[in-house]
């Protein structure tokens, strides 16, 4: 068997201290500190390269932080296969040789082992995953007839058949469409009843402020890390963004984002 | 009629009758099934020029081989296997810890290699012919004794490919899950590196160092535009490159060119059909 570790479930799902990560003289996080309870749905926020991507990846124990501590249920994250990270579809090699089954199968490997072949258990695991998200009738299609919704779903597939128990969204509402966004909103909401703990990095505060329990405002530094009323109040909005945010006339404040796929704007009321 | 088949029968019979030829055939497919399954996954990981490079790279090794048996070829295997574990590993480790971009450093270590390989072999009087069997492969003089080098290490490499197949497609398809799964990612980097070699040893003598590329990339990218699922894109690959290599074969015999050289033709004629027919299907 491949290495696991095992959980301390007294301790909190996730629990990060001091973390630094530096690179080539660049400061990516700077001094982070949090801890999340389990069954809990955060949004991470903040402008373009405010590295949230790389604190996802660091908490995923794919990346090692230059200082600090990252454990996940007591202890570090290099062992543990409880934790998925679901890319951004735009960095996923959509013309790949796979069907669904098979990227959700992939989720498995680790429970595998080596030498092993998937047995009629994990295709049941599989079946039932794709159940969960909805898109079970989809299993036999290679990847590139996905939509983008159905590309999420088949992700979140992935992570409940590896057995995740927290969940890291790097953009997943990124590029859809609206019913495609609450679509997958509502799915998280299923999760929460199976006690998944999910980190979603998002550019929308108006879907972060709606849909998580708990928003972190990220500008290599934590800004804010609270319920949505208190992360995102406007002295700490302008500390995370700067000169990219700006007041509309009738009050609002409104994101500006630099460098953005989409170009478009982050409303907050 | 009648007598028509019993001719195409006989023109595919008549080559047969020679044992060089049965030798060729035999390897021909072997290197063309173990080429196409290792080669597919060159294919999705992008990985052609690391191929290409490392085949060059493995000359001077042979050259050594060939300078101090005396001409010998039986043991040039050996020479070749070794070069090649090395230079793949080798590679490996410069192109990651290299301030220069990955594609540059190969792109040098490659040439370098490859001018030293001919510099080496430029010592021996006969060389030119020498040479030109290195570089584009001598499927006709495929001894007994090689034929079943290419067996046991064809073998090797497709039992290995078969053991890991989910680790390598999920390392393959997405490297930080592969992570986050916890999967040993370093070791089975390299062992596909190592599995790449071994292919480049076994398929030497085949079609020669500068058209390996062809054989590791063409019959798999023509099985990539017609499959959807990676098993059948290997099965589908190893098919188009035997059958390119009997074909080839006969090519060779009959219009007296090159069996290297008519080898690889005939994998791109597969795919230049293939790429035909998905474009007229997709528009």
């Amino acid at each position: 068997m491949y290495p696991h570790s095992h959980h301390q479930e007294d301790q909190p799902i996730l629990d990060v201290r001091h973390l630094n990560v530096r690179y080539n003289g660049y400061t990516a996080l700077e001094n982070i500190t949090f801890h999340l309870h389990a069954g809990e749905r955060v949004a991470v926020v903040g402008p373009n390269g405010a590295g949230k991507s790389t604190l996802l990846k660091v908490v995923a124990g794919v990346l090692q932080p230059s200082s600090g501590d990252v454990t996940i249920f007591g202890s570090r994250p290099g062992r543990h296969v409880c934790i998925a990270y679901i890319p951004q579809r735009s960095q996923v090699d959509w013309g790949f040789p796979v069907s669904v089954a098979d990227v959700v199968m992939m989720g498995r490997s680790a429970k595998l082992g080596p030498l092993n072949w998937p047995r009629k258990r994990d295709w049941e695991f599989v079946q039932h995953a794709l159940e969960t998200v909805q898109i079970s009738d989809l299993a036999s299609r290679q990847i590139s007839q996905l939509s983008g919704g159905q590309q999420q779903r088949m992700f979140i597939a992935r992570a409940l058949a590896q057995e995740a128990e927290l969940m890291l969204m790097d953009e997943p509402l990124t590029g859809l469409d609206t019913p495609s966004q609450e679509g997958l909103l509502d799915l998280l909401d299923t999760l929460r009843e199976q006690n998944v703990t999910v980190m979603v990095a998002t550019h929308d505060l108006e879907q972060a402020a709606s849909h998580f329990d708990r928003i972190m405002l990220l500008n290599h530094r934590m800004v804010a890390f609270g319920e949505p009323h208190i992360a995102l109040q406007t002295g700490n909005l302008l500390k995370a963004y700067g000169g990219r945010l700006r007041t509309t006339e009738d009050g609002n404040i409104v994101a500006v984002d630099d460098c953005c796929d989409e170009g478009e704007y982050d409303h907050v009321h | 009629m009648k007598g028509n088949m019993t001719t195409f029968i006989d023109l595919l019979l008549q080559p047969l009758q020679y044992e060089f030829m049965q030798r060729g055939m035999i390897a021909a497919i072997l290197v063309g099934i173990v080429c196409a399954v290792v080669g597919t996954y060159i294919v999705l990981r992008g990985m052609a020029f690391f191929g290409d490079a490392l085949a060059h790279t493995i000359l001077p090794g042979i050259a050594l081989g060939y300078l101090i048996s005396g001409g010998a070829r039986d043991v040039l295997f050996w020479w070749a296997l070794g070069t090649a574990i090395l230079a793949a590993l080798g590679i490996g480790v410069i192109s990651k810890n290299s301030q220069i971009k990955e594609d540059t450093a190969i792109g040098i270590i490659f040439a370098g290699m490859f001018a030293l390989g001919i510099a080496m072999i430029s010592t021996v009087r006969s060389y030119a012919v020498d040479l030109s069997h290195f570089l584009f492969g001598d499927v006709l003089s495929v001894s007994p004794q090689n034929l079943w080098l290419i067996l046991i290490f064809g073998g090797i490499i497709l039992l290995t490919v078969f053991a890991f197949y989910k680790e390598f497609m999920t390392l393959s398809f997405d490297p930080v899950l592969a992570a986050t799964l916890r999967l040993p990612v370093t070791l089975l980097n390299n062992l596909l590196l190592v599995l790449i070699a071994v292919t480049v040893a076994v398929s030497l003598q085949t079609v020669g160092v500068a058209l390996m590329v062809a054989m590791l990339v063409t019959p798999s990218a023509t099985a990539y535009l017609l499959t959807h699922r990676l098993s059948s894109m290997m099965v589908l690959a190893a098919f188009f490159a035997s059958l390119s290599g009997v074909i080839g074969l006969y090519l060779s015999y009959y219009l007296s060119i090159a069996s290297g050289a008519a080898i690889v033709l005939t994998a791109t004629g597969f795919f230049m059909l293939a790429f035909g027919w998905k474009k007229t299907k997709g528009a």
